[in-house]
């Protein structure tokens, strides 16, 4: 009978010829925590009498989530995390270096068929990547830095195939918003997601990280793509490491396969405060904002920055708004530095913050008002999301957020393009 | 092991943004001190009502959204007994397993705000003595069973060194 890509990749590592809904112990690739999960972690690995960390040089502490700290107890825990990865010899990426699902990729970590855990939820990104990547707790992650190993429980996979071509001023982050508004947050919950069809193959590399990033926000355990050649190239232009590819059989069993012909989709808008509350931007458009959010690991890389920059050349954010931008990494601010979109971007009215998390998940750089409207590149639109309870998050395209800045109201960005 | 206690019903999809805030989730390992903001931005009195073994009752996929395990800690630290929901998003799930808050799917219809109700986990049977009626829950998986016997992962790790399931 033949395989998924996540029956494959688990058989592989696990060493058993693995179906969906087995029980297998697998060997992990690479592992990652950052600093809202990494500290108890540390007091896991304690309390599992843990010696030392199996290969560190495949784990990794990324600080992202509070970079640079805000406050003292902050402060504490990153120092717990420096003192531990120094002790054990870890990769550490302290502030400034970016969100954790930016540098793993960046870093050539991971690639193709690999297996990777991260203490994060929005490990599932790597899934573009063709690897099979999900977020775990700091429990989980203790017992993989011990041991190199995890349990998992082979998922189901739910097959996404996208027909047609993305109009323009339609990006991957409409798709994905379109496609978890059809299935709902827990649609593909403990199932594996594939992602294929023309339009996901016309994607780049950069904006199918968009999509397989938020499958956790369907519920999914990993977002997986076909590994083609532009996503060897990429892993090459990363990476030193040999990957095998790994693609899911024609005679493949499917829990479900869901089709769309995706060529007149709309931009999509997440409204508050759920993620699968998604609308075409007309039905929220003229809605006024007061901030808008830049960055994050669903949107914060060069392509995002320089599509947002194409439409704020030459004009000025709103007055009411605060325009704010993380780049997802050093390398990509760099990047944005050279080719000049930094300076539209901050002329425009931006204010730049370090690489990192920040604002979307509420823990400085960004904290709105009671009442206040938020569009963001984010992947999240909790109540209490970005630390305020009374806010109200929007989660949409960068050329919807940059559109949107423009006007101080929710913009369809195909007025600007 | 029996669990006896009150029910505080949630809806559907109970995130782990809303059982505790990333305001206070990244400043401190001081489950305590978070469990006073558990369940802050549903209901801004739920710390101070829970009582120990009280049960959080919910819908559909309960714990989605972030893999932060202060989540089940903050809950288990309140003085929760266990929670009951018709679904659990995987990764709480794991992360309560792991830590050894008890979860337990059932068909949480049936039950209302203040409830009292008893659950033994080993019969795989809940009563609410409130409404007089049984409910059937889902046996845990044997891997997870396991683990929470021999009292969540870190045990289980003390106990082999390594996973041995």
């Amino acid at each position: 009978m033949g395989k998924t890509i996540a029956e494959k990749i688990l058989s592989n590592k696990s060493g058993q010829n693995a179906y969906a809904n087995d029980i297998v112990v697998a060997d992990v690739d690479f592992r990652m925590g950052q600093d809202g999960t990494s500290p108890l972690a540390i007091r896991a690995f304690e309390a599992m009498n843990g010696e030392r960390v199996y290969h560190p040089e495949s784990a990794a502490f990324v600080i992202d989530h509070s970079a640079p700290s805000p406050l003292e107890g902050v402060s504490a825990l990153h120092a717990l995390m420096r003192q531990f990865s120094k002790e054990n010899n870890m990769i550490l990426y302290d502030i400034g270096e970016g969100v954790c699902h930016q540098l793993l990729p960046e870093k050539g970590h991971v690639g193709p068929g690999s297996l990777v855990i991260g203490a994060d939820s929005h490990t599932c990104t790597y899934g573009a990547l063709n690897a099979f990547a999900t977020g775990v707790g700091s429990t989980d992650l203790a017992a993989a830095l011990i041991s190199g190993k995890m349990w998992f429980k082979v998922p189901e996979t739910i097959k996404f195939v996208c027909h047609g071509t993305l109009p323009a001023g339609v990006y991957s982050k409409d798709l994905i918003l379109f496609l978890i508004s059809q299935v709902t947050a827990d649609g593909a919950t403990y199932m594996a997601a594939e992602y294929t069809g023309e339009a996901i193959q016309a994607l780049s590399v950069e904006a199918r990280f968009t999509i397989s990033n938020m499958a956790i926000e369907m519920g999914a355990k990993v977002g997986l793509m076909e590994a083609d050649d532009k996503v060897m190239e990429w892993v090459c232009a990363h990476s030193n490491n040999k990957f095998e590819p790994v693609n899911s059989d024609p005679d493949a069993e499917y829990a479900a396969i869901k089709e769309y012909d995706v060529s007149q989709l709309d931009p999509y808008v997440a409204k508050p405060h759920r993620v699968d509350n998604g609308v075409p931007v007309g039905e929220v458009a003229g809605t006024p904002i007061q901030q808008a959010v830049l960055g994050t690991c669903t949107n914060g890389r060069l392509e995002d920055l320089t599509i947002a920059a194409r439409i704020l050349k030459g004009r000025k954010i709103h007055p009411d708004v605060r325009f704010i931008v993380a780049p997802a990494s050093r390398q990509v601010y760099l990047k944005a530095m050279e080719t000049g979109v930094l300076k539209t971007l901050v002329e425009a009215g931006a204010a730049v913050v370090t690489p990192g998390c920040g604002p979307c998940v509420g823990t400085h750089n960004g904290v709105p008002s009671d009442g206040e409207n938020v569009i963001s590149t984010a992947n999240r639109n909790f109540k209490g999301r970005m630390a305020n309870n009374k806010a109200f998050i929007y989660l949409a395209s960068p050329a919807t957020v940059a559109a949107s800045a423009v006007k101080g109201e929710i913009t369809d960005p195909r007025e600007f393009i | 092991m029996e669990l006896r206690g009150k029910a505080h019903c949630f809806g559907d999809d109970v995130n782990t943004d809303y059982i505790i805030s990333g305001k206070y989730k990244f400043k401190t390992l001081d489950m305590k001190e978070l469990a006073k903001h558990v369940m802050e931005d549903l209901d801004p009195d739920f710390a101070r009502k829970v009582q120990p073994g009280d049960f959080v009752v919910a819908g559909r996929n309960f714990g989605c959204g972030s893999s932060r395990e202060q989540a089940p800690l903050a809950l288990l630290n309140a003085g929760v007994g266990a929670v009951l929901a018709q679904s659990f998003a995987r990764i709480f799930y794991r992360n309560a397993i792991n830590t050894g808050l008890p979860v337990v799917v059932c068909d949480t219809s049936l039950i209302e705000s203040g409830d009292e109700l008893v659950v033994d986990l080993e019969k795989g049977l809940l009563q609410n003595l409130t409404k007089g009626k049984e409910i059937p829950i889902k046996p845990l998986p044997p891997v997870m069973l396991k683990i929470l016997s021999d009292g969540g992962l870190a045990a289980h790790f003390r106990k082999y060194g390594t996973f041995h399931l």
